[in-house]
Order: structure tokens, then sequence, then C-alpha cells
């Protein structure tokens, strides 16, 4: 694993960009490329070894056996030479293979997992601004393009060995038909490099498009409900057809160059066998060499035609497998900046905590400026007691419940619950005292069970129909087939909004923390249950509440109701107290009833 | 037996052979083999160029242990053919790869195109029997691990094939006997092959399904981050994950070591034919029945057999992966669709508010228990009826029904008096319209999520038009100055589904969106949520705005909605338990009645 301190992105130019990410691939999974590559080193050596046995046999063997100067049956011997050869050829292939397999694959494993670290560390707010489709296409197809090169790179490392033996072997029959076989090498280089700097950019516009293609077909996925609503499947459609036709055309051209590349890197060990032929004769005429050298030598030509193809895999990878990675690593290196504290704060479960937020602004800049969105916002909320934010769209209560479980950092201001700084505790420290319910509840692919305790053992059935009892919602579950081992399907599609709700503050609940905030989570709930959970929570669960809501209704219920406008606490006091005395919050909370007063009136007017 | 995949009514994949599989691809995407002949025969140009260099080699070698008289002069001219040759042979090749890469990826995207169509044509139903990220990775990820059998495979099958034909003929012409040998010594191994590809297509279709669960898994990570990051779920998170990735890793490697023994075998029986060869051409030679020259070629041809041999196992690998993945978008593609448009469509009675019958209507969902029973209901033209009842009363489902998202089991919905079966889907989906509670909303600015499916409608729509007629929208409902609060107006980016904005803010974008669709018969799940009351005024207005001369057919979650509405319906466990005027169901002193009056206490000891 990388350590937090190196970027996971590979540095430099492109050339030290593809070094880095093939030493890096071999120095993470050593053990098994030591095996793979020492494999495909004898696989190279004892191709080579095959080639010299076989010119051995046409010269030692058939020519005398046919000219009648050996024995026939002397060819057993020859032949069994040939047979141990390929027997140990064999077993190389199949360690070079698996162990090339298993490189690949764990390197691949490493991105996913990396990449999944990520996805669960980095907030919401992060997720929010990145599209699903894209993560999803980083895990699958760019982890796989990251890691292709490490296919053939054995095999390619183990052909080096095989041309140093090459070279060794045909310099030791002759210089000048060595020569003349490796004249082809700086062709193939120049081929290669060529190649690989037409193929580079044209290969990353495909991986491009590959993530868009993804992205489009998730969110279009995510929205069939829609897209059926409104009988827009053509346009979804036409959507689609223009990023996987764009993909074709890239996916065209990377494909022509490697059509027009193969075939000269593919003809070039048969120009060079050529020239051994040739070259060769004249040697043979020459008195220099025998018959049974040529033929090695052109045998082995013949022989390496298809591992020197191996240096054109790789190159052709590398370029594919680059962008792969550096896609990845944008996600892996992307930092978290709210990072956990180390301090481990012991509040006994169930103890409810103050909450005190001091001096809180928080801010961002875009275009038009630097907006506000909370400024100096001092606020304390007694142990035990319950606090309702209202306020409309906008003024920023959303934000300010969000930033006591850490979902962001204020930009200014401290937080703490029961005097520790939320910001030095650890992430578990935090989760296990302070829950957060959001509007939208995420219903997992599992039983109820699961979506209650998220997985965890230590919760027993008692506990959880305590927390279903006191969210209302264990009516329901009883009706389930399998009352809570019910599986509720992905996302729960056949739960109403007020279940999913219910479900979202039970999952709350059974955790019982000392600070409970309730983002707006009751607002699909009728009034009466609303009213109903909260009682129950106050009665028999001792924890801070502060709940985002809009109905009076909820405000009723508060201890204290704070009022915020434009970033900024306008009000403070009971519901009681605040709707006699303070317009703004009159004006806030009655502004549907009056609409519809003043509508009854118009029609009645009209009448 | 399709694999059964947890429920999911999209089988995990065909129960196609490998072979029927091809064929079934090659039949849905026929570009795949546009113009094959051509490329077959540029093929064999191709592949005749791979005889070349055994040939020279015999030629040298003869000469030498002839010992001809003009050795050089000889020699040069069959040089400079063999270059010829070797040169036309590869410029063949060039014109194949470029013919074939073409050709594939044509058919590739139209594979992919057609999946991703047949999967919004499947009812939502069946979609959500499957999760989103499975279905992404049919149309992605499946659909790529084809493309490298169709772009490269397919070539190498192809010249290996090929190839052993020319390496037979040349090897015919010099000895039949060691054709014969090297044949004979190659038919078992082909018959070991077969099971051997059976084990590798077995896991490679493992692969596949593994790669589903763990997208699955990663999926449900990304969209439920808020709750995996409020709940301090990371870690037991980030251990599903990281279980679906080694299951994969380990499906992968398993994979590929079956790959690596079949390759193996490959290669073993090949070079075992070279001994063979060795041994017999020597007896062959001294019995006078062939050259030196001619069984040293002979060893060059054996390699030239072998190496397709080896090759064509190669790919035969790679075939069966791409298999795997044919067979996931082909099962997806062969997923019955549920609710067909019809093949005669009757003449559609002309646009304006229609009038809704539904008939006896009962509905269950498949394998289940009966969710509707004995549903009759009628909605006059340009009326407004409201349905209440409890959660789990149908009320949703029968808004499914309506809306056509299902049939129902037993009885009949009709439109304008025409059965919902005989509109056309473009028909019904113009003139009848669901908004769903939670509008999704695509990451795009608010105007383009309110023009959203315009230029279907009106093909041809310029731009212009576009952003005059939701400008018109946007000024008709009374949303200007809700939008004169965003920074960026109309042109503000709402985020991934929507997630920028408040709960409120999206439905207001979902009403303009179905106020410029102009549908006649508007079937509304209201939203349940409170939001802000100044946006709440402001979705009231609109949807008074939106429901203005159309027919409605409102799931009201508040009964002041139901109060409003011109016909009220009350159901119960799936029946229709009352309905009437709102007034009329309040003087029947009933279940309505009941509701309505626990509904004004509980509202009227909020008022001051």
């Amino acid at each position: 694993m990388t350590s937090q301190n190196t970027p996971y992105a590979l540095p430099g130019s492109q050339t030290r960009q593809s070094i880095t990410l093939m030493t890096r691939g071999i120095r993470n999974e050593w053990r098994i490329y030591a095996i793979a590559i020492a494999a495909s080193g004898v696989f190279g050596l004892i191709t080579v070894a095959t080639s010299r046995v076989v010119g051995h046999l046409t010269s030692s063997y058939i020519i005398p056996i046919l000219d009648g100067n050996r024995s026939v049956a002397t060819i057993w011997a020859g032949a069994g030479i040939l047979f141990a050869v390929i027997v140990a050829l064999v077993i190389s292939i199949v360690f070079r293979r698996i162990f090339a397999a298993q490189g690949t694959f764990h390197l691949q494993a490493r991105h996913r997992r990396a990449l999944g670290n990520k996805f669960v560390e980095l907030p919401p707010a992060w997720h929010r601004q990145t599209s699903p489709g894209k993560l999803l296409s980083n895990v699958s197809s760019d982890s796989e393009a990251a890691t292709s090169v490490f296919n053939p790179l054995p095999f390619m490392l183990g052909v080096v060995v095989m041309l140093i033996a090459a070279a060794v072997m045909l310099f030791s029959i002759d210089s000048w038909l060595a020569l003349s076989a490796f004249s082809i090498i700086p062709i193939m280089i120049i081929a290669n490099l060529f190649f690989q700097q037409k193929m580079t950019p044209a290969v990353t516009h495909a991986q491009e498009l590959r993530g868009e293609v993804s992205e489009v077909a998730h969110e279009s996925f995510e929205a069939a409900t829609l897209v059926k609503a409104m009988g827009t499947e053509d346009t979804e459609a036409k959507r689609f057809d223009t990023v996987t036709d764009d993909l074709e055309k890239a996916n065209v051209r990377a494909g022509t160059i490697r059509a027009v590349f193969d075939p000269i890197i593919d003809a070039l060990p048969n120009i060079g066998a050529l020239l051994v032929l040739i070259v060769g004769l004249q040697r043979v005429s020459a008195g220099a060499a025998t018959a049974g050298d040529i033929v090695s030598a052109a045998y082995l030509m013949s022989l390496l035609a298809v591992p020197v193809r191996s240096f054109g895999w790789v190159l052709a990878e590398l370029p594919r497998s680059v962008v792969g990675y550096q896609r990845v690593a944008q996600v892996v290196d992307t930092t978290n900046t709210v990072t956990p504290g180390t301090h481990n704060m012991t509040l006994t479960p169930g103890e409810p905590a103050e909450v005190k937020l001091a001096d809180i602004g928080v801010s961002f800049t875009d275009e038009h400026g630097t907006q506000h969105v909370l400024q100096n916002v001092t606020l304390t909320i007694t142990a035990g007691t319950t606090m309702v934010l209202m306020g409309r769209t906008g003024a920023g209560k959303s934000t300010l419940v969000s930033l006591i479980p850490r979902l962001a950092d204020p930009d200014q201001g401290t937080i703490t619950i029961a005097d520790h700084n939320v910001a030095e505790l650890t992430r578990t420290a935090l989760s296990n005292s302070v829950v957060f319910v959001a509007q939208s509840t995420f219903i997992f692919e599992d039983t109820v069970r699961t979506n209650v305790t998220l997985s965890d053992s230590a919760y027993t059935d008692e506990q959880v129909w305590e927390a279903l009892e006191a969210a209302h919602i264990a009516d329901f579950v009883r009706t389930l087939p399998k009352g809570i081992n019910t599986n509720l399907g992905e996302r729960g599609s056949n739960l109403s909004g007020g279940q999913r709700q219910r479900l979202a503050i039970a999952r709350a609940l059974v955790r019982r923390p000392s600070v409970l905030i309730l983002d707006d989570a009751t607002s699909a709930l009728d009034p009466q249950v609303e009213q109903a959970i909260l009682a129950t929570v106050r009665q028999n669960y001792a924890t801070t509440v502060i709940m985002v809501a809009y109905r009076a209704a909820s405000a009723r219920l508060a201890d204290e109701v704070c009022v915020l406008a434009h970033g900024n606490i306008v009000a403070r006091g009971t519901h009681d107290q605040l709707v006699t005395t303070n317009n703004y919050y009159q004006e806030l909370v009655m502004a549907y009833e009056r609409d519809a007063e003043q509508r009854r009136e118009d029609s009645n007017a009209g009448l | 037996m399709p694999d059964s995949n947890n429920g999911s009514h999209i089988a995990s994949a065909s129960n196609l052979g490998a072979i029927a599989t091809v064929r079934r691809g090659i039949q849905l995407t026929p570009e795949l083999i546009n113009g094959i002949w051509l490329t077959l025969a540029l093929a064999v140009l191709a592949a005749a160029g791979k005889v070349v260099i055994p040939i020279t080699v015999q030629q040298a070698v003869d000469a030498t242990t002839s010992g001809a008289e003009n050795l050089l002069g000889e020699i040069t001219t069959v040089g400079t053919i063999a270059l010829i040759a070797i040169a036309v042979a590869a410029l063949s090749t060039t014109a194949v790869n470029i013919r074939l890469v073409r050709n594939a990826e044509r058919g590739l995207a139209r594979l992919r195109q057609q999946a991703f169509r047949h999967i919004h044509r499947l009812s939502v139903l069946t979609q959500n029997t499957e999760r989103r990220g499975a279905l992404v990775s049919r149309v992605t990820s499946d659909v790529d691990t084809i493309s490298l059998f169709v772009q490269w495979g397919g070539i190498m099958l192809l010249t290996s094939v090929l190839q052993l034909v020319a390496a037979t003929a040349v090897m015919l012409f010099y000895s039949w006997q060691l054709t014969i040998l090297v044949w004979v010594t190659f038919i078992p191994f082909m018959f070991l092959l077969r099971p051997a590809q059976r084990r590798v297509n077995v896991s490679f279709t493992r692969v596949r399904s593994r790669m589903g669960d763990l997208l699955g898994a990663v999926s449900e990570a990304i969209v439920g981050s808020s709750t995996v990051y409020s709940y301090g779920i990371a870690d037991k998170t980030r251990e599903k994950i990281t279980t679906r990735v080694n299951e994969h890793r380990s499906a992968g490697v398993q994979a590929m070591t079956h790959v690596a023994y079949s390759f193996a075998a490959g290669v073993f029986a090949a070079n075992l034919v070279l001994v063979v060869v060795v041994i017999a051409g020597a007896y062959l030679g001294v019995a006078g029945n062939i050259t030196a020259g001619q069984l040293v070629a002979f060893l060059f041809l054996t390699q030239l057999f072998t190496g397709p041999v080896q090759l064509a196992t190669e790919v035969l690998n790679e075939l069966q992966n791409a298999v795997a993945g044919w067979r996931r978008v082909i099962a997806v593609i062969e997923t019955p669709i549920d609710v067909t448009s019809p093949e005669n469509s009757v003449t559609q009675p002309p646009r304006g508010p229609g009038a809704l019958t539904i008939t006896d209507v009962a509905y269950r969902y498949p394998g289940g228990d009966l969710v509707l029973n004995d549903v009759n209901l009628h909605v006059q033209a340009g009326k407004r009826v409201a349905v209440v009842g409890e959660t789990g009363s149908g009320k949703t489902t029968l808004a499914k029904l309506v809306t056509r998202f299902a049939d129902p089991t037993h009885g009949h919905i009709a439109f304008d008096g025409i059965d919902l079966k005989d509109h056309s889907q473009e028909d019904l989906r113009t003139r009848i319209l669901l908004i769903p509670q939670e509008g999704f909303l695509f990451n795009a600015t608010i105007a383009e999520n309110i023009a959203y499916g315009i230029s279907q409608r009106h093909p041809g729509i310029t731009q212009e038009n576009i952003t005059q007629t939701v400008h018109q929208a946007i000024h008709e409902l009374g949303l200007t100055p809700w939008l004169s609060t965003l920074p960026n107006g109309e042109n503000t980016e709402v985020g991934q589904r929507g997630e920028r904005l408040s709960a409120g803010e999206r439905q207001l974008i979902a009403l303009a969106r179905a106020y410029i669709s102009g549908a006649d018969l508007i079937v509304m799940d209201e939203v349940t949520s409170a939001v802000d009351p100044a946006t709440e005024v402001t979705i009231s207005r609109a949807l008074e705005k939106l429901m203005d001369g159309k027919s409605t057919l409102t799931i009201a979650h508040r009964l002041s909605t139901a109060a409003a509405s011109d016909h009220v319906v009350v159901m119960d466990s799936g029946r229709v338990v009352e309905q009437g005027t709102h007034e009329q169901l309040l003087a029947l002193q009933g279940r309505y009645s009941a509701m309505y009056n626990a509904w004004i206490s509980q509202t009227t000891s909020q008022q001051h």
C-alpha cells in the first residue's frame, strides 16, 4: 500500500510515468513477479535452446542419416533431447502464465481496494460532486486498464533474456549471421516508439469516453422511472447513442493505428529470417558456416516472431494503462479535508451531551464572489433538550447541523460535544456519540435488521425491536413475511417515504446516541406520528435532539426554537414566545396557512 | 435453466452454448460480419505470406546440399520474390485488421445501444429487480469483454485457421505421410481441448458475475455515501467491498490458471509433433521419400502449424471470456418486455382532457398476493380525482396501472374509451403523465431539467423555442421569485440527482417539467414531505396552474387535497371502500369522515 504521503498518481513525463507504473507494480507484488519473471527468463533461454537443438538435429542427425552416414536408429537419441527441452519449456510456460495472471489480478484488486477505501472515507459533499457512473468506471474499466500492461510484461521481460541468449548463440555461430539477424532490432525499436507516440492520445481519448458511457448509463438507469413516466426512452437512447458513437470512433481510430502497426512488426522477423538465409548461404559458400547453422538461425527467427511482438503489446497497452492508472489515482489522491482527530472520547452511551457551537463561519467563493453560508453563529444546546432550527430554504440550517457530525468542517469557529472539540475526536468516537439522520434515507439491499443495525452484530433482536417501536414502524415490520429478517430489496424501492424515514430513525435510535440530529428527517411523516416519535424519544432516550424542521407542529415540541436567516441567528425562544413576538417567525411558519386563507377569500369573492 | 439472480427478473446470463451465443450475437448486430467475404479473401493472402519463409528455407538447404552452380543468383531471385510476398501479406493484414476493427466497433456500439434501449423498455417492476450498478455493467464492461475478441480474437482465429490450411497444403506437397502423422498427433489434443474450454468458460462466467457483484457493492457505497459516512460504518462497508474485490480476484486468477493449463497443453502437443516429425522424417528420408531440405522445411511448417493451433487455443480462451460477456448482454436483450406496445394501435381520439375508466381491476405482483381487487373508478374529462388511503392500501399501485407501468392482472383500464393496451406507447406517454413523489433530476441546469423530453415531443424544435417555452412555464407557474433567489437563476446546476436543491425545489422543477409536457391526464403521487412554508406556497400555486383544465388523478396524502377535489376515492387493502364528492363522503359518516375529522382536529390544534 502506498503510504499517506506519497501520491498515488504517477510522476513526471509520459515516459517516466510509464516506467514508474511498471516498477511500482512489480515492487508491490514482488513475490509474485519474482517467480513470473524468473519463469519467463527460463522460457526465453529454453526457446533459444530449442532452435539450437533443431539446428543440431539437422546437421548431426537428419543430413548424415539421409546421406547414409549415420544409423537411422540414432534419431531416437536426437529426438529424446528435443523432448526433454520441450517438457522444460511447457513447465516454464505454466509458471509464467499463472504468476503473470496472479500479478495482474492482485494489482487490479489493489486499485479497487484503494478506490473502495476512498469511497467510504470521503465526505458526502465530495460524492455529491462526483458522478457515480464515473466512480463505477474507475472500479471496473480504469482499474482493468491500469493493469492491462502487466499481462504481457513478464513475457516481454523473458523475451529480453531470450534476445540476449539468441545474440550470444548467433555470435558464437557466426558474426555476419548474427548481425544480419539483429539488423531488424533498431527498425523495430523505431517502429514501436513511433507507434506509442501515435497511440497515446488515441487511447487516452477512448478511455475518457468509456467513463462517459458509464456515466450516462448510470444516470439514465437511475432515472428509469422518470424516463418511463415521460416516455423519453428515445431521448435517453439518443443521449446514449451520442456517447457510444463517439466511443466507437475513438476505438476505431486507436484500432486503425494498431492495424497498420501490427503487420509491420509481424513482417520484421520474416525479413530478418530472409536476410539470415541470404547472408547465411554466402557464409556457407565461403565455408564459414554449415547448413545446420543457417537452419538454427532461421528457426530462431521464426521462434522469435511471436515473442518480439510482446514489446509491441507492452507498448500498446502502456498508454492505456497510464491513463487508467491516473484516473484511479485522481480519486485515490483526493484528500479528505475533514481529517479525523486522535482523541478518544468516552461518553456513556445513552447519556445526553451538551453541544456548543462557537462563532461558526462557513463561506464559499464562486464566480459571484464570496458567499457566506453561516456567519458568527454561536449556540449552546443544553444536554438532554430538544432544539429545533427553523428558516427558509438556503438559510444555512442543514449546513449548520452537518458540521456537528463533521460531514464538513467550518471555516471558522469550533464545535464541542460535552466539552470535547469534535475536530480532535476519532471518527469512531464521534459516530458513536452523534448520529445524523438526513432527509432522504438510503436503504441497503438487505434485511430490516441489517438496515437498522447496519451489520453491527452487537445489537440484539430486542434492541432492534425496541428501536422499531420507538420509530413507530414496528407494526409495519410485523406485517412483513419474515419480520425483521425480511429483505427490503434494492434501495427499499417498495417502501414509502414515511416508512423509509421511520426506518432511518430506528437506525439512529438503536445506537442510543448522546446527540441525535434530525435534518428534516421527519418531513414525510404525518404530524401525529412525528409527535409520537419525538415524545417517545424524549421519554425513553436520554439524548440531545437537534432538529431541522418546517412545521409549526414540530417547533411546538422543542424546548427551544432557533431561527436562521441568511446564515445568521435572527431569533431564539420557545414557539409560543416567537409566534406572538416575532414577525419574521410568524411569516415563516404561517405562510402556507395564510396563502390558503387568501385563496379561500379570493374564491369566495369570485362566487 | 438460466442462472437465477437473487430474485432478479433479468437472467444473469443467457443459457446459450458458445457457438449459439456467437451466432445470436452476430444476429443481433450483423454489422460484425459486414463484407466478410472480401475480408476472408484478404486474409487468405495474408496467411499465404506465412509459408514464404519455410519454402525459402527448403530452397536454401537443398541448394547447399545439392551444391548448385549459381547458388547466389538463385537465392537472390528467391529472396526478391519472398520479400514481395511478405510485403503483400503485410498490406493484406492491415486491410483485414482495419475492416474488422470497423465492423467490430460498429457492431458493439449497436449492441450497447440495443441493450440500453431494451433496459428502458422493461417495466419498472423488472428494472427494480436488478441493481443499477449491475445494469450499467451490462452495457459497459460486459460489452468491453466482447470487444477484445471480435477485434483481435476474430482476426487471429481467422488467420490461424487459414494458416493451418496453407501449412497443410504445403506440407502435403512435401510429404503426405508426414502430413497425416502431424494431424494424427494433433487429434487427441483437440479432443482434450473441448472439456478444457468448457472449464475455462465456466470460470470466465464466474469472473463476470463477480464483477457484477463488485459493482453492485460499490454502487451501494457510492449512492449511500452519506449513510456510510454519518453512521460511522465506513469500516464495515470497506470490508464488504474488499470481500467482493477479493472474490473477483480469486475468480480471475482461477480462470487464468485454467487458461494457462490449456495453453501449455497446446504448446506441449505442438512440440510433440516436432519430435514425431523428426523421428518419422528420418525414417522416410532413409527410404528416399523426402529430401533433407524438405524435412527441414517440414520442421518450419510444423512451427507454422503449431503456432496457429496455440494461438487458436488462446483465442478460444478469449472467446470464452467474450461469450460470458455476450451472454449477459443477450440475457438483457432477451428479457421479455412485460408491458408491450400494441401491434396495431387504434386511431387516436383528438387531444384534450380525457376520461379515465377503471373496470373490475385486480393486480398481483408476480408471485405475490393481490394488492388490488375489484377496483371500479371513473374520472370524467377535466375533473380532479383524489385517491386516499393508508400506506399499503394500493394507491400507488393504482397509479402505476393507470400510467401503464404494469398491466392489471384482471380487468380493464380505458382512457378516452380506449383500452390502455390499445394506445400506442408514444401516445400514452404524451397524454398520460405520472409525476412521482421524488422527481429525478439530471446533473444539468434547472432549465435543462425543465426542458427534459421536449425535443422528443417536438422534433426539430430550436434551442430558442425551448428557452422560450421554459421561460413561459417559469413565468406562468410563478417560479420567477424563487429562481431569483438562486445565484444563477434557471442556469443553476442542480448536481447529481439534483442533490444541491431542497426536496421542495426539486418538486418545483418536476412540476414545471410536467407543465410543458402538455399531458391530458396527470397522475400525481403527492409529495408527503413537509417543505419550507414559502416553497410550499409556490408549489401549491404552481400545482393549481398545472391542473387547470386537465383530468387529474392524485394519490393524496393530505386531506386538504382531497377536500379540494371533485371526486374522492377511499381505498383500503386494495379495494375501493368509499367514493363520492368530499361532501357526500362526509355525510356518509364512514371511513373518510373519520380520517377527515382526525386530520381537522390535529391541524387546528396547531393554529393560533
